[in-house]
């Protein structure tokens, strides 16, 4: 096997955006005897009034329980008697859906996908049943280090901007929402426009196209609201520390991190390498060597980069023991000071490139890789070719563009410290 | 999954199973010992999974830093699992350097160094992770179940071990364990991927057949015997939600009545999902669900059998409704039990249930790693025969066959009843 002809390109991709808007893409894999149907649409949770925060992934949530042809166990029984999956989520720019079936049964992914973007009833029982459902995972999320220290982490990060709210919502806000404000929020913002649908496995893309035609192709929505402008993100003057108290815990959980960049932004690539020599190379790069390997203070310490739509985050988790909080943060800090101070060395880079290089095609063996793969070249606009150049672009990247990226975005004196546990 | 594939054992006892299969540039190489907690007594509860971790620390040839950088560098994933029955370590790399993890996993199978400093600090890194586990409920419910449900056999502990253990185990103990355990004879290896079998068995030859075999390790011989009764527990803890476990006695993997009974399990709480790297399906329409959380008794309702060398568990796990008492729930469960011991369950449910779990062998076949950890995985409590006829056994189970196995092994008195008890911010 050739590795370049294994990746997605313009030769075997196939992009059509239909006349009522939503864009289909295609690769095919007949190796295997399955398909994944995966995309996004417009309702994400930018749209919830504050009050009723959670709305969105509500009304995501709730358009699998009930249509006009079928009741929620009709839904599930066709989707399971066959081995199928079909299941929505929510973020903050947009949602989506992700469904899996053998191939035979791409027309049943695609009916139900088309009855619950269209035909939703929002059966009131159900609305119910669903949002117990939702309160106790805000309970179990409540109790949760990790979860916490990630809000804290956001609230103070993204200070009155919309990326500091759970999608989640809260207790309150979940408890506000009405049976019609699940209607109204469907009817204004479910439509075809900036709807992505990817289709991968073992079908034709001219097939694959035909049957999204057939099921979503002639859907229209005049009332779809426009996507609202994002106030900019402000800056952190100092560094800002929260410990949210959870009692009864035996770990204690700790992020400190700043804003990262866009995906589009021109750093993103010199940031994302920068990120895996800081926390994540070989076991979670410096950090991980720094808190785990040499201090032996967490099983887990490493870095992220959340790179979206819009601005995201750059920050640094680990799991501690409640009295080794301090110790692992003053650690972490260190090691940022390093990172903008020192920048990375050659070997470094020179590493990161070989592993971002070497593990595309493993990200991309599966259909649910290559479905995720078509869809962030959609999304971002990267076009139909960038697996292809991803080799040189990454090798393009030097040591000062890594230099400049950290220093553009992380300042150690101005960092976001939160931690939740005892 | 009739792709050909090739089973020898080489001179040393060393077990080798290569599979063909060229849809990627990709390879995933495993090795697995027939070693894990069942391998353990008190006071050494822990040290499979310690010991596997400290095979990342480094040999002379590979020492730490340069290992795990070597296999990123080129591009390759590699992870490793400790479980009841076996340690499992893997790595998935692009075709053309798969040689470098074959050199390591020959030179880690004997030459690791187990430095005193490192296993110092490895210790507190299990300890983090233990307090990690201790932070969820079900950890701790589930630990508590399981070493009740089994008083003699060395299932009676988790994997990660006693905390007491983590704390007082030295380097010897660790390096003793990984001596005795980590022996050709008691290894398989396993690869699928893109790559040509006659040079591949030729080069596996070439680096692991010069490692002397090692005496058969030792095992403990503790069946555990009948439960003459339920037991019932409780465990309290931080948070507001409760949560209720049943769990069950379940036969060995290689025991016939395994395949009535994960039909049962499919039927019951939906589909049990054989594949490591590729997730499951939704259970919504399972007769649990149903019962359970369609009548807002629970929030959530999940099964699972695991395929184990002696009997083991069958757990089902309750995420109780806000509004409602476990007792309540339970009372609903044991009708829906009730239920299908004394019903007949249609041939209809089988014939989903064997849809169902062709569906999710189609998804773990589209990822080589998934497809290489099949071949050693089936071959640690049966062999490889058991995935490969996995389907064909499912499709000649009965309805008979279904009712029989429910009335054998979902009896009150062998069972155990675990409840969580939320201290709602008074802990």
């Amino acid at each position: 096997m050739n590795k370049q002809n294994s990746l997605p390109g313009p030769g075997d991709i196939y992009r059509e955006v239909l006349p009522n808007g939503i864009t289909v893409l295609s690769r095919s894999n007949f190796n295997s005897p399955s398909v994944v149907m995966a995309g996004y649409f417009e309702a994400g949770a930018l749209f919830d009034p504050d009050e009723k925060l959670g709305l969105a992934e509500y009304t995501v949530l709730s358009l699998m329980r009930g249509t006009k042809s079928r009741t929620f166990d009709e839904i599930y029984n066709a989707l399971e008697s066959v081995g199928a999956g079909l299941g929505f989520n929510t973020g903050v720019h947009k949602s989506g859906f992700h469904g899996r079936s053998l191939v035979e049964d791409l027309p049943l992914l695609l009916g139900l996908l088309s009855e619950a973007f269209t035909k939703p009833v929002f059966p009131k029982a159900e609305m119910e049943k669903l949002r117990a459902q939702l309160l106790t995972g805000l309970d179990i999320r409540a109790e949760d280090t990790g979860d916490m220290a990630s809000m804290v982490f956001d609230n103070i990060l993204f200070k009155g901007h919309p990326y500091s709210r759970p999608e989640d919502g809260f207790p309150e806000t979940i408890k506000k929402i009405k049976r019609d404000d699940l209607v109204k929020f469907h009817r204004e913002h479910f439509g075809p426009r900036g709807m992505v649908i990817a289709i991968v496995g073992g079908v034709k893309p001219e097939e694959a196209v035909r049957q999204v035609k057939r099921a979503v192709g002639g859907w229209q929505v005049k009332s779809q609201k426009e996507t609202p402008a994002l106030p900019p993100i402000k800056a952190l003057k100092k560094t800002v520390s929260k410990h949210h108290r959870i009692a009864g815990k035996s770990q204690s959980d700790l992020i400190i991190g700043t804003n990262g960049p866009m995906r589009r932004d021109p750093e993103f690539m010199a940031a994302s390498i920068g990120n895996n020599i800081l926390g994540q190379f070989g076991m979670m790069g410096r950090i991980g060597d720094v808190v785990r390997e040499k201090s032996g203070l967490a099983y887990y310490a490493y870095s992220s980069l959340s790179a979206g739509l819009g601005p995201g985050s750059w920050e640094v988790s680990a799991g501690v023991n409640p009295q080794n909080v301090k110790k692992a943060s003053d650690l972490i800090l260190d090691e940022l000071r390093r990172f903008v101070q020192e920048g990375v060395n050659a070997d470094e880079l020179a590493d990161t490139k070989a592993n971002f290089v070497g593990r595309l095609p493993l990200s991309l063996e599966s259909n649910g890789g290559v479905a995720n793969a078509l869809l962030n070249i959609e999304r971002h606009q990267l076009g139909l070719d960038y697996y292809q150049r991803y080799e040189g672009l990454v090798n393009e990247v030097t040591a000062e563009d890594v230099l400049t990226a950290a220093r553009k975005f992380i300042d150690p004196d101005k960092l976001v410290i939160a931690a939740a546990g005892p | 999954m009739k792709d050909p594939l090739i089973q020898t054992t080489l001179s040393n006892g060393l077990k080798v199973l290569l599979k063909e299969v060229h849809t990627a540039p990709i390879i995933s190489s495993w090795l697995w010992y027939r070693v894990g907690s069942r391998d353990e007594v008190q006071g050494r509860t822990g040290v499979s999974h310690w010991v596997e971790h400290m095979q990342f620390k480094g040999t002379e040839q590979f020492p730490a830093n340069i290992l795990d950088k070597a296999i990123s560098r080129e591009g390759g994933t590699w992870n490793a699992f400790t479980y009841i029955d076996w340690t499992a370590y893997f790595e998935t790399m692009p075709a053309a350097k798969i040689d470098l993890a074959l050199r390591l996993e020959s030179d880690r199978m004997s030459n690791s160094r187990f430095i005193p400093e490192e296993v110092a600090s490895e210790r507190t890194v299990i300890v983090s992770e233990r307090e990690g586990s201790e932070n969820e409920p079900l950890f701790r419910l589930g630990e508590a179940v399981q070493q009740t449900a089994f008083r003699i056999h060395p299932y009676h502990h988790e994997v990660i071990g006693d905390m007491a253990d983590l704390h007082s185990m030295t380097r010897d103990d660790l390096y003793n364990h990984y001596r005795t355990f980590y022996v050709p004879n008691n290894a398989i290896m396993a690869m699928a991927g893109d790559f040509d079998t006659e040079s591949m068995l030729a080069r596996i030859r070439e680096l692991f057949e010069s490692i002397p075999a090692g005496d058969e390790p030792a095992r403990l011989a503790r069946p555990e015997p009948a439960q003459n009764g339920e037991v019932r527990l409780s465990v309290e803890g931080p948070g507001t939600t409760s949560y209720v476990q049943v769990c069950y006695r379940f036969p060995a993997a290689s025991h016939p009545d395994f395949f009535p009974l994960s039909v049962l399990d499919s039927l019951l709480a939906g589909p049990s999902n054989l594949n490591m790297f590729s997730g499951g399906i939704s259970n919504k329409t399972s007769r649990l669900y149903r019962a359970l959380v369609d009548k807002e008794y629970v929030v959530s309702v999940h099964g699972g059998a695991q395929a184990t060398i002696d009997p083991f568990m069958y757990t089902i796990t309750m995420t109780i409704h806000p509004r409602r008492k476990p007792e309540e729930a339970l009372a609903a469960f044991d009708k829906e039990i009730q239920r299908i011991k004394d019903e007949r369950v249609t041939k209809e449910e089988i014939t989903r249930a064997i849809k169902q779990a062709r569906a999710l062998f189609a998804y773990g076949s589209e990822n080589i790693t998934n497809q290489g950890f099949w071949l050693g995985y089936a071959e640690m409590f049966a062999d490889y025969s058991w995935f490969e006829s996995y389907l064909e056994k499912l499709s000649a189970v009965t309805v008979r066959d279904v009712q029989r196995v429910a009335n054998e092994y979902l009896k009150p008195q062998s069972r155990v009843i675990g409840t969580y008890v939320p201290l709602d911010g008074k802990a």
